[in-house]
């Protein structure tokens, strides 16, 4: 069971919402990933199309756990304001906290971030903060409030897998007892499974699902993996060593002849 | 008076933010506002009173990853 802010969620992957080829498919995919909890973003209404109002009605349709994000914003004080936007809109207290430095890494800016964190959990705002892997960004993102960390892979929608495996491994072993989500850079099932067998806690997925050529057979694929490198993390794997091992007994073998020679 | 409404000039004479949502046919809608960069809760947007050059969003839910 995945707990997060002190909720039980039976899925351990979370499914963003945007580029699918259609609002059926989003649905359909959304439907079998599992997920429990979606990600959505705020955007400027028009008067005219009101984009925003049907996409809503489509959501509410879905019944899962909104969690809203910052995307887009490029310093704490627009992340701030669009976190109130957002708290009021979704009815939730919940928010995806990204500070973005960068516009072609889309990285988080660690400082923003972490100004932002602040700001927003002495608000009441409970924080899943769009990280790095770095351990001391991860410190202070603690210590502002924030029980949960999503640090990312790889650039968002690079699908290039774990960048820096030996990073993440070091951020896991050294918050234990924080759930970490892997938000963003994962392309294929293999790599979801990769970091669920070190014992990440959940994954977080969007353009990997949504960009593929039939999203909801690749939202189904991705459930899949991420039970798979679950169901391996707690049942422990096995060490890696250098030289073969026999799994066939070789005691009995017929022919069997000591070699006299080594 | 000329305000910038989601980041284009816009002319308006509506006194206030509930007002000017009101006209642009949002008074039901599921939005949330802001003003010069700040967050207005709903309930407040009666009394925020718009100002030459104020800078307002008007937001909605939308896809996100």
């Amino acid at each position: 069971m995945l707990t997060l802010y002190g909720k039980d969620f039976a899925s351990r992957l979370l499914l963003g919402t945007a580029q699918y080829p259609s609002p059926e498919s989003l649905k359909q995919a959304v439907k079998a990933s599992g997920a429990e909890i979606i990600t959505v973003s705020l955007r400027r209404e028009s008067a005219r199309a009101r984009t925003g109002q049907g996409f809503w009605a489509l959501i509410e349709e879905l019944g899962c756990k909104v969690l809203p994000n910052t995307a887009g914003c490029h310093t704490a004080k627009e992340a701030i304001a669009t976190a109130h936007m957002a708290r009021e809109l979704f009815n939730t207290n919940w928010i995806k906290l990204e500070v973005i430095a960068n516009d072609d890494t889309l990285q988080p800016d660690l400082f923003g971030l972490v100004e932002a964190a602040g700001a927003l959990s002495a608000e009441g705002f409970e924080i899943l903060p769009y990280t790095t892997e770095d351990l001391s960004a991860a410190e202070r993102l603690v210590a502002a409030g924030c029980t949960v960390l999503m640090p990312w892979a790889a650039p968002i929608g690079s699908a290039r897998g774990l960048i820096n495996r030996e990073a993440l491994k070091t951020l896991r072993a050294y918050f234990p007892d924080i759930p970490l989500i892997v938000d963003a850079g994962l392309g294929a099932p293999s790599h979801a499974a990769e970091v669920m067998e070190m014992g990440y806690d959940a994954v977080l997925l969007n353009t990997a699902v949504a960009k593929a050529g039939d999203p909801v057979k690749m939202a189904a694929a991705f459930a899949r993996a991420i039970e798979a490198g679950r169901l391996a993390f707690e049942a422990g794997l096995i060490e890696p060593r250098d030289m073969a091992s026999p799994s066939t007994p070789v005691a009995g073998t017929p022919f069997f002849k000591i070699d006299h020679a080594s | 008076m000329q305000i910038i409404l989601n980041g284009e000039a816009f002319a308006t004479d509506a006194k206030t933010l509930e007002e000017l949502c009101a006209r642009l046919g949002f008074a039901e809608a599921k939005i949330a506002t802001a003003v010069n960069g700040s967050f207005v809760a709903a309930a407040s947007r009666g009394t925020t009173r718009l100002a030459e050059a104020d800078e307002i969003e008007i937001v909605a839910p939308r896809q996100g990853g």
